[in-house]
């Protein structure tokens, strides 16, 4: 039978050790061998962003990422972005401005959204359009989105009392 | 600018400080949920990670399984060899069709699936043989050990080879050869509605098929116990339809079978018809007494499709010199791929809701779907209705352009009355159309724009209507469309169960939000279970834009029921008479006395000392339809949706690349039960919408075996945030009695005036018409080669076949005294 690799490393913080048949992708291992299934997947083949973990602070696919690769590097998915203080403030605007519709592209665009706020405190439209353009969502035309990265932008900025532009939510008069 | 308090950060645990409340008492509005933009019931958990989908199921001893699908179009199986892949260790069974004989189908007159195929493949991805093994790993190496020999059959490829090749048939049933349904309806005399006409016009379009994507791919875990029982988590849009189906191919007492239908990481109609796989999953568990994973891999998903069906019409329109309608002939060819599917109701719906935008008072519809070997068609957001709606539309443009009309003010001047019956029966209630059309053209300044942007600029329109749920259910019954239990507690939570599936659009939340505007009670005190067979009454599911109206409207009548039960204890424990009684702020009280009253709770506690558990039913079925032709079961809803948009392109007429900046759109939702949640679908509906117009197809290399072109997520080519327009949103109420609190429906009606107005967009850029979708720079280039040449400056087709119709089925127009039935077969207008 095949034999199981074994790798340590950081993942959402907290040391982490992890034995897996060696040709799993690290999406796989994060999924089937230590249970995170925050993580998704559309497509392993690398074509849909949904499956996005941070390595390093860097966005990846994971379902390209061997699970070896990860041996010593710092990972962090969807289930680790909320600390004892509550939601990071990506997850409370995604979760408050609709962002999320049916879930399911969201954990990779909370990630590739929050390498991006990182290195880029006040994104521009565009900029957000940019980062974003490696992540598929069938669902909300990507607008909520934008609304959500610049509304926890505004927020991470300090600016406590941001919201939405009324016409977000109600339309135009 | 207002600020939102609608969706603040309190969770509803502290005291009062979920949000709602707040921005309530400064509008000092009557209501005090419905209407606000809370956040949804379950959307923390979807950012979290915490939402469990069907594939983030696992239980213990559980094993995998691969379906083995046919690499062949059309063809006899002659043989199935599972010996090597039952060698493999690891495998705990395989099986073929000879395991599973019973055919099963969305529709009653198309049973025409079997979960793994019996004696023939209609199409490249027919499965026909299933594994299950220790691990996927396993399962896979196994199914690619299965050894089947086919006996190759003519491939029937397009919508002419379907209407005229006779032999081979794809399927024994049908109206003739691979001819799956025609259909011939007339409304009113036409001859004579073509003879007042000032202008004839007739035109030919071609909608290509395109598919839903999902981003979550087909999942289930089946599960037949010690027991007995049979548990099946899937992610379907319709977990009633999926339990029937299990029961009838299983051959199961449905009692015995649970279907619980996990959220579902995007539907739009793709997850709405029983599938191989979820049967072939719950087989292999009953073999094994162990659970069983599938989970599609995204070629899969390609194959399931159930998407858009290409569609070839001819519309043959007669109009007065002010463009009003005096007649209507409709024609539509569709390639229905290998099986029925939902087939014969997408027939139908190409030519059932021409008539409730603009008044159309005769009206014929011929349709016809065509069986092809390619993954079976079926309904996706807006289910037969964006084909022939872009071709409507775009004639209509022509027509404007040939009469030298405004095309906005031409559509304003001929809108359907509000609370009437049109030529085909088809009862308009609300109608807000008039106020999107004047909501875009002022929002998207028209008048400054249309035919005056420089040449490769340009802007068009187009509206749509979609119904509000289908009048009559699938299969034929008298019962409810959708139910709700409530129950309350002591401790003053509730809870509301209903068969109905949130796919996404939010289902769960606008139950939470109609429940606690009615007892007064925060939406995130509330319990909401839902789509769960075995625990939650029937919802039919989640298609046909049915769940706010329908799940609501037995929502209101479920709460409502335990107001009185509350309000009966309230007002015998406080001495107030029970109408003074109002639920508000998690209390009730009396309205002339606010201090005098008890908390929910309180309220609770007295009712169930009173009544004894407290716990109420509603539910919903929709009105009867005023048509009782057959055929009339297609297009009659409770209510209608209205949508108008503008759509602003540039136009690149050395590449024929088409970008659509921004997009003007209005929707009359009647009344948003969360206008956040409504946007984001309005937005969605555009996004998807966008896609279909620019580059959204789902092909086949041509002549060469009907095998897809590009079954994957890079190249079917869907928008990325780089290509997605602005979205200038304008929500119209106009609230309809029968929708709860007089909501309408948003999930699929704001996607279908996208396509024809990007059409026509592009006519006023650059001067050509492109009459087909997707609307492709290769196509934009040959229209503009065509115009440069002196032609026909189009791209499109040139006509339909021309088939033997059946003789019409002539009902009169109301207008005409009609009663709604149909009339003898004899000349009624000669």
């Amino acid at each position: 039978m095949r034999q199981k690799a074994h790798i340590t490393f950081t993942l959402n913080g907290e040391p982490a050790e992890v034995a897996f048949a060696p040709h799993k992708t690290l999406l796989e291992v994060l999924r089937e061998d230590l249970a995170l299934t925050g993580t998704k997947h559309g497509c392993e083949l690398g074509e849909c962003g949904t499956c996005a973990v941070l390595v390093d602070g860097r966005s990846i696919l994971s379902c390209l990422m061997l699970g070896l690769d990860a041996e010593g590097r710092r990972v962090e998915t969807v289930e680790g972005m909320a600390t004892e203080q509550g939601l990071h403030p990506l997850q409370e605007t995604f979760a408050d401005t609709g962002a999320a519709q049916c879930g399911y592209c969201t954990p990779g665009f909370l990630l590739v959204a929050k390498e991006l706020l990182a290195v880029n405190p006040e994104p521009t439209r565009e900029e957000i359009k940019e980062a974003l353009s490696g992540n598929l969502c069938r669902c909300t035309g990507y607008i909520k989105i934008y609304e959500a990265v610049e509304l926890a932008a505004a927020r991470m900025r300090g600016d406590t009392e941001a919201e939405l532009p009324r016409e977000s939510v109600y339309g135009y008069e | 600018m207002a600020t939102n308090n609608g969706h603040g950060r309190g969770n509803g645990g502290g005291e009062l400080k979920s949000v709602g409340f707040k921005g309530d008492a400064a509008e000092g509005g009557k209501l005090k949920v419905v209407g606000k933009p809370f956040r949804k019931v379950d959307a923390r958990s979807k950012c979290t990670g915490q939402t469990r989908f069907a594939d983030d199921i696992v239980l213990p001893r559980m094993l995998y399984a691969k379906l083995l699908r046919s690499h062949e179009p059309h063809a006899l199986i002659k043989s199935i060899d599972v010996s090597k892949a039952q060698a493999v260790p690891g495998v705990l069974a395989v099986i073929t069709g000879k395991d599973l004989q019973i055919p099963y189908g969305i529709l009653p007159v198309s049973q025409d699936e079997h979960p793994l195929c019996v004696d023939k493949v209609r199409f490249i991805g027919d499965p026909v043989a299933a594994v299950a093994a220790v691990d996927e790993d396993t399962a896979f190496e196994a199914m690619n050990l299965i050894e089947v020999e086919y006996e190759r059959l003519q491939t029937i490829t397009s919508i002419e080879e379907g209407v005229f090749v006779e032999e081979p048939r794809i399927h024994d049933y049908g109206d003739h050869g691979n001819v799956h349904k025609q259909v011939h309806l007339e409304f009113g005399d036409l001859e004579e509605g073509f003879r007042e006409a000032d202008l004839v016009r007739e035109d030919v379009f071609f909608y290509e098929g395109n598919t839903h994507l999902p981003m979550e791919q087909h999942a289930a875990v089946a599960h037949f116990d010690a027991d007995d029982k049979l548990t099946l988590w899937s992610s379907t849009q319709t977990p009633h339809y999926v339990h029937k189906a299990l029961a009838k191919t299983l051959e199961l007492k449905p009692a015995h079978v649970r279907v619980i239908a996990t959220p579902n990481g995007g539907g739009f109609g793709g997850k709405s018809d029983p599938f191989n796989h979820e049967i072939v999953a719950c087989k292999l568990s009953m073999l094994t007494r162990r659970p069983v994973k599938i989970t599609l891999t995204r070629e899969e998903v390609f194959y399931c499709h159930r998407g858009r069906h290409p569609v070839l019409m001819k519309i043959k329109t007669g109009v007065k010199k002010d463009g009003a309608i005096t007649a209507m002939d409709f024609q539509s060819f569709l390639d229905g791929g290998a099986y029925g599917s939902y087939g014969v109701a997408s027939t139908f719906y190409t030519g059932a809701l021409q008539t409730v935008t603009y008044e159309v008072p005769r009206y014929r519809f011929r349709g016809l779907r065509a069986f092809t070997n390619k993954p079976p068609c079926g309904p996706k957001r807006g289910h037969g209705t964006p084909q022939p709606r872009f071709g409507l539309e775009v004639q209509l443009d022509k027509i404007a352009d040939e009469l030298k009309l405004d095309p906005a003010e031409m559509r304003l001047k001929h809108l359907v009355e509000p609370y009437t019956v049109t030529a085909n029966y088809l009862r308009v209630g609300s109608m807000g159309l008039g106020k999107c059309i004047e909501k875009v053209v002022a929002g998207s300044d028209w008048k400054n724009k249309f035919r005056k942007l420089p040449y490769g600029k340009g802007v068009g329109i187009a509206c749509s209507s979609y119904i509000c749920g289908a009048g009559l259910p699938i299969y034929w019954n008298s019962m409810p469309h959708s139910g709700v239990q409530l129950g309350l507690d002591r401790g003053g939570g509730v809870r509301v169960q209903c068969g109905s599936t949130d796919i996404g659009q939010g289902s769960d939340s606008i139950l939470a939000y109609i429940v606690a505007e009615i007892l007064g009670i925060d939406p995130f005190d509330i319990r909401v279970l839902t789509a769960d067979t075995d625990l939650t009454p029937v919802d039919l599911g989640s298609y046909s834009s049915r769940v706010t109206l329908m799940t609501g409207n037995a929502a209101v009548q479920a709460a409502e029921r335990a107001r009185e039960l509350l309000s009966s204890a309230v007002a015998e424990k406080l001495s107030v008479p029970s109408e003074n009684l109002s639920f508000a702020e998690r209390r009730v009280f009396d309205v002339e006395n606010p201090e005098v009253g008890v908390t929910f709770a309180e309220a609770v506690v007295l009712a169930e000392q009173k009544f004894g558990t407290v716990a109420t039913v509603g539910s919903y079925v929709p009105p009867r339809a005023p048509g009782k032709f057959k055929g009339a079961g297609v297009g009659p809803s409770p209510a209608y949706s209205y949508s108008a948009a503008v759509a602003e392109v540039e136009v690149d007429a050395e590449t024929g690349y088409v970008t659509v900046p921004r997009v003007w759109i209005g929707h009359d939702i009647g009344q948003s039960i969360n206008p956040m949640l409504v946007m984001g679908q309005v937005e969605g509906g555009v996004y998807m919408g966008l896609g279909e117009a620019l580059m959204e197809e789902m092909i086949y290399r041509a002549n060469r075996n009907a095998v897809h072109k590009f079954p994957s997520l890079l190249e079917y080519k869907s928008p990325t945030t780089l290509e997605m327009c602005d979205v200038f949103t304008y929500l119209v109420e106009d609230a309809d009695p029968n929708g709860p609190f007089g909501a309408k429906e948003v999930g699929q009606g704001p996607l279908l005036p996208v396509m024809p107005a990007v059409a026509n967009a592009v006519f006023d850029a650059v001067g050509v018409r492109v009459d087909e979708v997707p609307i492709t720079p290769e196509k934009v280039l040959a229209a503009l080669r065509a115009k440069a040449q002196g032609k026909d400056p189009r791209f499109g087709p040139s006509d339909v076949p021309a088939v033997n119709w059946p003789d019409p089925l002539k009902v009169l127009t109301p207008a005409e005294g009609g009663d709604g039935k149909e009339m003898p077969r004899v000349a009624v207008h000669s």
